[in-house]
């Protein structure tokens, strides 16, 4: 029992570090990415190829100046990156890292909570991460941000309506809401995304516009909107936003390759006669890799495509992605 | 109607058909063109380590040469600075004293010379209008600076040491073989 429980706090902590660094390289990651996708080289002046930059730029926002505007709501103001960043680090808690550990006779679940209703939860806790956008738009006075605000909120709410009813196919395959027991079903038979090919590409365009990245970034839409929701936003405060809206990019980069690459599997991964442990430090590399992919994956598309209009934004999401994922939730159901 | 130029284009109308309209292929196309960029040579200059290859008759920092004996060449005369397009040259003209023989060449000197960098737009005029052959362009940049009045060279900066000559022949080579 005390070893579960150290081990589930270690591993409580693990997975919040490593978020974090996650989120602070993948700005990194993000201007390196950016610069070779434009035939630069990004920065490289903060230690050996710039691996110093996050560093710099945390030391940078700690020490710019903490600015509140006057006519705005303080609490508010102030809340609302907190719950933004808050939300996006509850997520990680049902994911499951890798197959499970066994030390001293003791199974230790690399998951932090095995809720099985795993699906409902994430889905719920991404919805409750637009009250902070929300909170901190509106809590500004600036029109600006409000329009940001706005915007999150509307295109939140319909793309996650895609988003769960693509979701909902997957759970019809599996028959649990459990991610361990999706993860656990692909490991024995084949990826979902083989399975489902369209519902994987419906979850990807909601998830990139759950996580407010391009080409569906309206919501922080310089050219239109000065910076949008996090407009009179500075320091840290701003830093926060910047560095949640990673953290979701992680945590929904974890998703897509939880849900439909088969999380912590490989191809021949029980044929390989290892032991529970390596598989487990090998599962945790592979889950690793596949996150690190699709993190490109949303860097590269964000530096190929032009920004949505918002018509066109709510012409896709309701026009185009529902009817496709009821259509398809509708057929497989009748299957 | 006979267009002028051949350039024009008959703007087509025409309706996508299903695959355009999906945008998949196009995306697909542009995540394409985009991860060949990501393989490219980089058009990046690490600066202060490298620097860029200047073209032979690249015309920068001006220097103000002394003859073989070390003497200043300039005579102030100030055709380059009557040369000079951007009105950038001053100069304030004096005497050579009896004993100053090694010091300037003629019996005039310049005794304050100032460039304005700011001003300058190195064209080169005033090398070209120097009868003493006291003024060249060389191929060093002028170096960054935050105070505009740091940019006023005098002759401490312009003059060359008479340890540390600046070798001008390369640039002085092509234009002559150019003419």
């Amino acid at each position: 029992m005390t070893l579960a429980l150290i081990a589930k706090i270690i591993l409580v902590v693990a997975i919040f570090v490593l978020t974090l660094a996650v989120a602070a390289y993948s700005t990194y990651m993000e201007r390196k990415v950016a610069a070779f996708l434009q035939d630069r080289l990004g920065p490289d002046r903060a230690g050996p190829w710039g691996l110093l930059q996050p560093l710099a730029d945390g030391v940078k926002m700690f020490t710019k100046e903490e600015f509140i505007p006057a006519a705005s709501e303080k609490f508010l103001f102030i809340l609302g990156p907190g719950l933004f960043i808050l939300t996006a680090l509850m997520t990680s808690a049902v994911i499951p890292w890798g197959p499970a550990l066994v030390i001293a006779g003791e199974v230790i679940a690399l998951q932090v909570a095995d809720i099985d209703i795993g699906v409902l939860y994430v889905l719920g806790v991404v919805s409750v991460g637009v009250y902070g956008i929300m909170i901190g738009g509106w809590a500004s006075n600036n029109k600006y941000s409000l329009l940001g605000a706005v915007r999150a909120s509307s295109q939140m709410i319909s793309y996650e309506l895609a988003m769960g009813i693509s979701v909902i196919t997957i759970v019809m395959i599996t028959g649990s809401l459990s991610l361990n027991d999706i993860v656990g079903q692909q490991a024995q038979g084949t990826w979902n995304v083989l399975k489902q090919p369209l519902g994987f590409l419906i979850f990807l365009v909601c998830a990139f516009a759950e996580t407010n990245r391009a080409p569906f970034d309206l919501p922080e839409c310089e050219t239109e909107l000065v910076g949008g929701y996090h407009t009179e936003y500075s320091s840290m405060k701003l830093g926060l936003f910047l560095f949640a809206e990673y953290m979701n990019m992680f945590i929904s980069s974890a998703m897509i390759a939880t849900l439909y690459f088969g999380g912590w599997h490989f191809p021949y991964m029980d044929k390989l006669g290892l032991g529970p442990n390596t598989l487990a430090f090998l599962g945790f590399t592979v889950f690793f890799l596949k996150i690190v992919f699709f993190i490109f994956f949303y860097m590269w598309v964000r530096w190929t495509l032009p920004r949505f209009r918002y018509d066109q934004l709510m012409h896709l999401g309701w026009k185009v992605l529902i009817p496709l994922a009821l259509f398809k939730y509708v057929g497989h159901g009748g299957i | 109607m006979q267009s002028l130029t051949n350039r024009s284009r008959v703007v087509s109308k025409k309706t996508m058909n299903f695959w355009e309209r999906i945008y998949l292929p196009a995306i697909f196309g542009g995540m394409w063109i985009t991860i060949k960029h990501f393989f490219k040579k980089k058009a990046t200059l690490r600066y202060p380590e490298e620097t860029r290859e200047f073209s032979k008759v690249y015309r920068g920092l001006h220097v103000l040469k002394r003859d073989e004996n070390g003497a200043e060449r300039c005579t102030a005369c100030g055709l380059c600075a009557v040369a000079c397009p951007a009105e950038a040259i001053t100069m304030v003209a004096a005497e050579r004293k009896k004993d100053e023989k090694g010091l300037y060449r003629e019996e005039k000197y310049a005794a304050i010379y100032e460039i304005n960098m700011l001003r300058c737009i190195f064209c080169g005029l005033c090398e070209e209008a120097c009868p003493k052959e006291a003024i060249f362009l060389t191929d060093r940049i002028t170096p960054s600076n935050f105070e505009r009045e740091n940019f006023i060279y005098g002759k401490d900066k312009l003059v060359e040491k008479i340890d540390q000559r600046i070798d001008v022949s390369g640039r002085q080579k092509h234009i002559t073989e150019k003419k």
